[in-house]
């Protein structure tokens, strides 16, 4: 019956897959991908990965899909001539011998994988203990492999950085996208006022049962994300202005915070980022109260994008004075 | 077939349908949705073999799993700069092409 089930749910995923790349316009494509990335979650589940699912659900469906129908939108005018660029036959079919042959040749990797499977999952649980949290994947996001999670929050910034350098000079320090405009009366601003104060509980629940159950700063940090991006689409407050000190300093304050904690770690217990015996939990939830600010202002300001109006010419001109 | 196996074998068709989107479809929205595909389908194998790893208690290893999170996460960053850079082509050449050569009505 299990095996069932995940066939028919690889078969729907690859279905999908094949269509959102074939679709004709990409309007369905985006369509196809975001019912993709929620199929997706369903195979986390079935891969045992309940906060890998939260993740891919939150963050690889709902804001990838929301970045992706955003510039759909703002792209209708380009996708008629990028049509008359479409590939020959003959790029088609060695297209798709290349494609056959990378699958076929990692299936047999797959096939010829070493039994039993090298694991460290012994290790982790041995060693848990040691940290104070519950929750394994907090344990190895923040403790035993907390070096990548710094370097993730980092990406981040930079990311952030290079999104807003994407701006025109005349639109610098201004605010990202068009101001949207709704009915004040309507059905988005009535659940724009309605779902926050229901959000905010979900994400600061999630956040906080991290430490020892499914969810954690990422999947928390994207639904307080999600409901202050649907606060600024039902025009109940605008974008902020890149150039204000509380966004730029939300932004780094993760990081910092991060950074300081690793060299603490240096300091009390010999390594960078190591944790003294018996403050592992502490400096743990400090980091996680650092970083979940700054990965809620940048998972929203990527999803509003460069800025594109409001830019502060006078600054701009003494700038280049 | 066990399901992590199953499962291993439709990431790497996976992988297969987003290169062939990535090579196929001229607009570079389109491919980039093909390639997140592909690389979702390179989460999925990674997801699989955290599966294979289970012991010591634990549903699947998660030393991978913990690494998906943030690949997840460092995926959607990737994806925003790049449409971010693909709105400013847009803007600043008014076509989404990506061909060497001028269009013949330029």
């Amino acid at each position: 019956m299990t095996t069932l089930v995940g066939g028919v749910v690889a078969l729907l995923l690859l279905w999908l897959a094949l269509w959102t790349v074939v679709a004709r316009d990409a309007f369905l494509a985006v369509a196809g991908f975001v019912v993709y990335g929620l199929l997706l979650s369903l195979v986390w589940v079935r891969l045992a990965g309940i906060d890998v699912a939260l993740t891919e659900a939150a963050i690889g469906g709902g804001l990838t899909g929301a970045l992706l129908l955003g510039a759909v939108g703002r792209l209708r005018g380009t996708e008629v001539a990028a049509a008359a660029e479409r590939s020959g036959a003959g790029t088609r079919v060695v297209a798709m011998v290349l494609s056959v042959a990378v699958s076929v040749v990692l299936a047999l990797c797959v096939l010829a994988l070493p039994e039993p499977a090298p694991t460290l999952a012994p290790q982790v649980a041995r060693m848990l203990p040691s940290t104070g949290v519950g929750n394994p994947i907090t344990g190895v996001l923040l403790a035993f492999r907390a070096l990548d999670t710094l370097l993730e929050a980092i990406v981040l910034v930079i990311a952030l950085v290079g999104v807003w350098s994407l701006a025109p000079d005349r639109f610098w320090g201004g605010r990202p996208g068009l101001r949207y405009m709704t009915d004040p009366d309507g059905i988005l601003a009535y659940l724009a006022r309605l779902l926050p104060p229901i959000g905010i509980v979900v994400g600061m629940y999630l956040f906080w049962a991290g430490a020892d159950h499914p969810g954690g700063k990422f999947q928390s940090a994207t639904i307080l994300a999600a409901m202050w991006m649907l606060v600024q689409m039902a025009g109940l407050a605008d974008a902020p202005r890149i150039d204000n000190r509380w966004v730029r300093g939300g932004v780094v304050i993760g990081p910092l915070a991060f950074v300081a904690v690793g060299v603490l770690g240096a300091w009390t217990a010999g390594a960078f980022l190591g944790y003294p015996d018996g403050w592992a939990k502490p400096m743990i939830v400090a980091i996680e109260i650092a970083l979940l600010p700054t990965l809620v202002l940048i998972l929203a300001l990527l999803l509003n994008g460069a800025p594109a109006r409001g830019g502060d010419l006078t600054a701009l001109r003494s700038s280049r004075r | 077939m066990n399901v992590e196996t199953l499962f291993a074998l439709c990431a790497c068709a996976l992988v297969g349908i987003g290169l062939y989107g990535l090579i196929t479809q001229p607009h570079p929205l389109r491919k980039l949705v093909a390639f997140n595909i592909m690389g979702s389908g390179v989460f999925v194998l990674f997801g699989a073999l955290a599966k294979r790893g289970a012991a010591a208690g634990m549903a699947a290893d998660p030393v991978p799993q913990a690494l998906l999170i943030t690949a997840i996460v460092v995926a959607f960053a990737a994806t925003a700069v790049t449409v971010a850079l693909l709105l400013r082509l847009i803007e600043s050449t008014d076509t989404a092409s990506l061909a060497d050569e001028p269009s013949a009505g330029d």
